[in-house]
């Protein structure tokens, strides 16, 4: 299913509004661009979809996402992935319970412990799930990241420039790793990014504001 | 904005408003009663200024006044200084880590423990002077010499920096923390100003708004103590604190009239005292502007910070030797002058718990840990209730938090005594624990508030869009990411409760009998080798916390690198 | 006329309060009294200790002592009990009590009462008018309290360091001449420090007989001109020049201990010998009274109006009578003060219970403390100090 955005428009409270209102239609596999100038609020429109939006902004219009609208739901009911430019992957857990944190709490048991070392052999971290996160790489770490988010099953995903903080080997490799996932999950994603290569290797409608 | 938010929130309030801020008004409201000679039960029905009228006849009180406002004022001033010079000395010599472990006995000890520690360290029959007797000093006997409870208050003004210095040095640790300090003292430096000056004129600016309030507390503190004032200050006359509590307690109740408009006295002087300090800063502002503007480079100003810091060392070695001091006693039988250490030992003090520091131990123990996991409770579920509605703490909340530590105890706990024997639960645990946590929680609140808001807001968010509901953030993510602020900040509220004299005295009516409140009813004995017991568990409990704080994150998050950094 | 009223009074009053004792009893069992008393003395503090345990396996009361600082805490509670209403079930069962404490809490109407003249043991006492525990500082005691302990004024020393203390309050004065900075007394504010001028008062006033009645604004000040006038030559050869003071007793023991003056005062006559014993003072520590006596009082229990175990209270303040107690309590390795009951009233059984106690080289004998002299009226010692304070407190 797609991810419908109509005439979404960010503002704080007594001002005007961040950018003129945004239209767009992603598809399922899909991986859409929004670029613009630093400052413009191309974070808050991913934190206004995702449900994470600051106190004294408020957001209008619509994204609908299997037939729900999502801005009237909870972040935590919105099964909308985030990942950011830092992997974020909570310091107290291993790194095979960062990844069980966003499994459903109906996969129990084996099969909890299956379905993660699953998404870690598939991430290239076969046998890691023991591990401090903090001792991984960064290319380690946004994998990880990435397999955290899609465990939880997300229907859509957005990505808050997940790369920039990647040096330019790494970087092609993280982006093909995470868009390749998008494509085999089928679900639409929602890009933010200052580097026009993002873009280009996404593929998919490309916005500025 | 989001309803849960609110209603948590909200919850929070009325606790706060029902549990701290109304009783600390109706005791306020009982003494201010009896301050204009409103007391029914001493036959005392009518307003008038009389009780103000015998408060200022009393013999003493003009230097009473006098020595209050020069040891208030006089050692947090001079605790600034020290620590302010300690602090730009120290910093790139010393950790952070290492700086919080120099710290943490001097807070964790409570203030009777080391005044009691700190007299026998000072009298001129007492350790310093053992250790230099006759052979260098030629004093077979000890001098008349006016080295403790001495007229000026200098012994009492020494104790308060003994604690006060630390104090500050943690609040501003804390708040350098917060600022790109490396980079403001490379810039400064690299335009010519010295390391001492970059100190004064770039960092010391951005640091002071960031103290402001833990100095106002410092001041009313210090204007305001009893115990310690017991202990080194003089006693005739007095400071007004000690002056009224006596009044407070003199065999002639009908001084209770007086002792209360002292009391509320008390509460002027501590508003005075920071209406003064706020002139000042603002004549300060001013004067540093100029300063500021002609841009000077100013002299090396090491030897200034060299000074600063050598005092600053040297308090802390004084505050050491003082608690090493009260644990010799407590191994000794006899002590006599001019032995440097005890001709006798004896475990008579610590093999007998059952004669009475076993009850007061598991008393404290349970005071302790009743009011700090109750103000850690209340705590969470503000700071929870700020970040599920979103905004940030508003003026009047932290004004609400530091009301307690602003206001004089005196100023107030008679009169909540009087309010608590109305509802019928004085001299329970339940009162004292009450009691106590207008004094825990805000310490905890303060300790954990930085650190909360510290956290990523990120992390949360994407917790939150891997579906995990708000109970779940907040149990799985934040409070396990948080664990060693929470266990610093519970900490902290157990030193605190540990060291509380007169709430535990009025409210407990006398029969709960802590560490503390036997330590100091021991310390006007004359058995210094059972109060050497008390107050060396005194000091012990709160150090114990402090290293179980350590511990457990370091034991727990043994392999978790992230967590693993420096102490908050 | 008078004493045949009293007599009637005093019996209508003790028969059918004895017949009720044993109700009292009963109605005591299970109780916990809760003891007001300075704390500031481990054996004092142990002494009451060994009391809960005895009166806990005898009768079912066991007594948990209040330590406090100063005896005017547990009125000031009492006070504030009344002030919220509370009549009953008060907090304070008992006060370790005398003076004007006493004095004010009867006249507040604190106190429970009558009750002492009811105790059984009341018979070993002697309440004849104008013994010592039947006026406490000229305040009439009339049953709101009960004897408990005997206190005597007196000095304690070190006779290796000062074999030859002075043997009167004036000879002070010259020897603190001789040795500057080594004599002190506590702070006036503190009962011991009030009874330090008080014997100088006794001793140096022109007719001690007006002590005995209230202190007027017309006899104050003849009164007290030779005090003042002894205290000023005195006062630039105290410790400190006079111009501070321990807090109690119990701090200037410890200086003499440490010392630091040569003097200790204490109302409690085994003091010396109690310190050596644990450890406080040096061996050679002694005791002396002045020539011509010194000051002597009782030390009381009283129950508060309102207390919660006014019954246990009873049944505590009388076992503190038992004569095997006031012995026990006399014994020096005990607490070695001296007993309240009168010799003449004990049979033989009981006398050779006291003849048989241990003794001490730095424990006087009864003759050594000379005559007892009678506490000057209350008013006295509240004028005295306020007259102190406003001389010498600037």
């Amino acid at each position: 299913m797609s991810l419908n955005l109509t005439q979404i428009a960010v503002t704080p409270k007594a001002g005007r509004p961040l950018f003129a209102p945004l239209t767009l239609v992603i598809s399922p596999g899909q991986v859409a661009t929004v670029m613009g100038p630093s400052g413009i609020g191309k974070s808050t429109l991913l934190d206004a979809i995702g449900g994470h939006l600051a106190q004294g902004f408020s957001v209008s219009g619509q994204a609908v996402l299997n037939g729900q609208d999502l801005l009237t739901l909870p972040a935590e009911a919105r099964r909308v992935g985030v990942l950011f430019q830092d992997a974020l992957l909570f310091p107290h857990l291993s790194v095979g319970d960062n990844l069980a944190f966003g499994l459903a709490q109906s996969v129990t048991g084996r099969a909890r412990k299956e379905a993660v070392d699953q998404a870690l052999e598939q991430a290239g971290l076969a046998g890691f799930a023991a591990r401090d996160p903090a001792t991984l790489s960064g290319g380690q770490r946004a994998r990880a990241a990435l397999m955290r988010a899609l465990l939880a099953k997300p229907l859509a995903l957005l990505l808050d420039e997940p790369f920039s903080r990647l040096d330019a080997d790494l970087r092609a490799e993280i982006r093909r790793f995470v868009f390749d996932h998008v494509r085999a999950q089928n679900i639409p994603a929602l890009m933010v990014t200052h580097d026009a290569s993002d873009a280009d290797a996404a593929g998919g409608p490309v916005v500025t504001l | 904005m989001k309803p849960q938010g609110r209603a948590l929130r909200a919850a929070v309030l009325i606790l706060l408003m029902g549990g701290f801020v109304l009783p600390i008004l109706a005791g306020f409201g009982q003494t201010a009663g009896a301050a204009f000679g409103y007391l029914p039960v001493l036959g005392a029905d009518s307003l008038s200024l009389e009780p103000w009228r015998a408060l200022f006849a009393l013999p003493g009180m003009a230097t009473s006044l006098r020595l209050t406002l020069v040891t208030g004022i006089g050692s947090t001033l001079l605790a600034l200084v020290l620590a302010a010079g300690f602090c730009a000395f120290a910093h790139g010599r010393m950790t952070a880590s290492g700086m919080a472990r120099l710290l943490t006995p001097f807070l964790a000890a409570p203030h009777a423990a080391l005044a009691i520690g700190l007299a026998f360290l000072l009298a001129p029959s007492g350790w310093i002077a053992r250790l230099v007797s006759p052979w260098a000093t030629g004093w077979d006997r000890p001098p008349d010499l006016a080295t403790v409870n001495d007229q000026w208050g200098m012994a009492l003004i020494l104790g308060l920096l003994i604690k006060e210095v630390p104090f500050l040095l943690l609040v501003m640790g804390s708040a350098l923390g917060q600022l790109p300090l490396r980079q403001h003292l490379a810039a400064g430096r690299a335009l010519g100003y010295a390391r001492g000056v970059t100190w004064v004129k770039v960092i010391l600016p951005q640091v002071y708004p960031l103290i402001r309030l833990p100095i106002f507390v410092t001041l009313a503190f210090a204007l305001s103590v009893v115990d310690m004032a017991i202990i080194l200050g003089p006693s005739n006359p007095p400071t007004l604190s000690v002056a009224t509590t006596r009044w407070f307690s003199a065999p002639d109740i009908a001084l209770i009239l007086p002792a209360s408009a002292a009391a509320l006295l008390q509460i002027g002087l501590v508003l005075g005292a920071v209406g003064l300090w706020i002139c000042a800063e603002r004549i300060l502002r001013r004067v540093g502007l100029w300063w500021l503007r002609r841009g000077g480079r100013g002299h090396p100003t090491e030897p200034g910070l060299w000074l600063a810091s050598t005092a600053t060392a040297t308090l802390m070695a004084m505050g050491l030797a003082a608690l090493c001091a009260l644990l010799l006693w407590s191994f000794a039988w006899r002590w006599s002058y001019p032995d440097a250490l005890p001709q006798s030992w004896s475990t008579k003090f610590w093999l007998s718990p059952g004669k009475g520091w076993g009850e007061a131990l598991k008393t404290t123990l349970l005071l302790g840990l009743a009011s700090t996991a109750l103000s850690l409770t209340l705590a969470i579920a503000w700071l929870e209730g700020e970040d599920q509605a979103g905004t940030p703490r508003a003026g009047w909340a932290t004004a609400l938090i530091y009301l307690p530590l602003l206001t004089p105890q005196l100023g107030f706990l008679y009169g909540l005594n009087v309010v608590f024997l109305q509802i019928g639960i004085s001299g329970g645990m339940g009162a004292v624990i009450w009691a106590q946590m207008l004094f825990v929680f805000p310490y905890v609140m303060i300790a954990l508030s930085d650190p909360w808001r510290a956290l990523d807001p990120r992390q949360i968010r994407a917790a939150a869009s891997l579906g995990a509901s708000p109970a779940r953030r907040l149990f799985a993510v934040k409070l396990p990411m948080l664990l060693r602020p929470l266990l610093t900040a519970a900490a902290i509220g157990f030193a605190v409760s540990v060291a509380q004299y007169l709430p535990t005295l009025f409210m407990g009516a006398g029969r709960i009998a802590t560490l503390t409140t036997e330590a100091v009813t021991l310390s006007s004995g004359s058995d210094r080798r059972i109060t050497g017991t008390y107050a060396t568990l005194q000091a012990a409990l709160p150090f114990l916390a402090y290293g179980v704080a350590f511990l457990i994150p370091a034991i727990l998050y043994r392999n978790r690198r992230g967590l693993l950094g420096t102490p908050t | 006329m008078r004493p045949l009223v009293i007599a009637a009074l005093s019996l209508g009053l003790a028969s059918p309060a004895l017949a009720d004792w044993q109700a009292t009893l009963d109605a005591a069992r299970g109780q916990t009294v809760y003891w007001n008393a300075w704390g500031g003395d481990a054996r004092t503090n142990a002494f009451i200790e060994w009391v809960g345990e005895q009166t806990e396996a005898r009768y079912g009361v066991k007594v948990e002592q209040v330590k406090l600082t100063d005896t005017a805490d547990a009125v000031t509670r009492v006070i504030a009990e009344k002030a919220a209403g509370q009549t009953s079930g008060g907090s304070v069962d008992m006060i370790w009590i005398n003076g004007p404490n006493f004095r004010s809490m009867k006249e507040q109407g604190l106190l429970h009462g009558p009750f002492a003249t009811d105790l059984p043991n009341a018979k070993y006492l002697d309440l004849s008018p104008g013994s010592s525990a039947s006026v406490d500082f000229t305040t009439p005691v009339e049953g709101y309290e009960s004897a408990w302990r005997l206190a005597r004024f007196v000095f304690t020393y070190d006779s290796a360091r000062t074999p030859e203390p002075p043997l009167t309050m004036a000879a002070f004065v010259d020897w603190a001449a001789a040795n500057p900075g080594r004599l002190t007394h506590p702070a006036v504010s503190n009962f011991m420090g009030s009874t330090f001028l008080k014997q100088a008062l006794i001793e140096l006033t022109p007719d001690p007989s007006v002590l005995q009645g209230p202190a007027t604004d017309e006899n104050f000040d003849a009164a007290t001109a030779p005090v003042w006038a002894w205290y000023d030559a005195l006062r630039p050869n105290l410790w400190r020049q006079g111009e501070t003071f321990p807090e109690n007793q119990s701090v200037q023991q410890q200086m003499l201990n440490d010392g630091e003056v040569d003097f200790g005062v204490s109302f409690d006559p085994a003091s010396a010998a109690g310190a050596i014993a644990e450890g406080l003072l040096p061996e050679t520590a002694r005791v002396f009274v002045p020539e011509g006596g010194s000051i002597g009082n009782i030390s009381f229990v009283a129950i508060p109006f309102n207390a919660a175990n006014r019954e246990g209270a009873e049944v505590v303040a009388n076992f503190l009578l038992e004569p095997a107690t006031q012995a026990h309590q006399q014994n020096i390795e005990v607490l070695g003060s001296f007993s309240v009951l009168d010799p003449a009233k004990l049979n033989a059984e009981e006398a050779a219970i006291f003849a048989a106690l241990p003794s001490s080289p730095a424990l006087p004998a009864l003759e050594d403390l000379g005559p007892t002299l009678l506490e000057p009226d209350a008013s006295w010692m509240t004028r005295l100090t306020e007259a102190w304070a406003e001389r010498y407190t600037k």
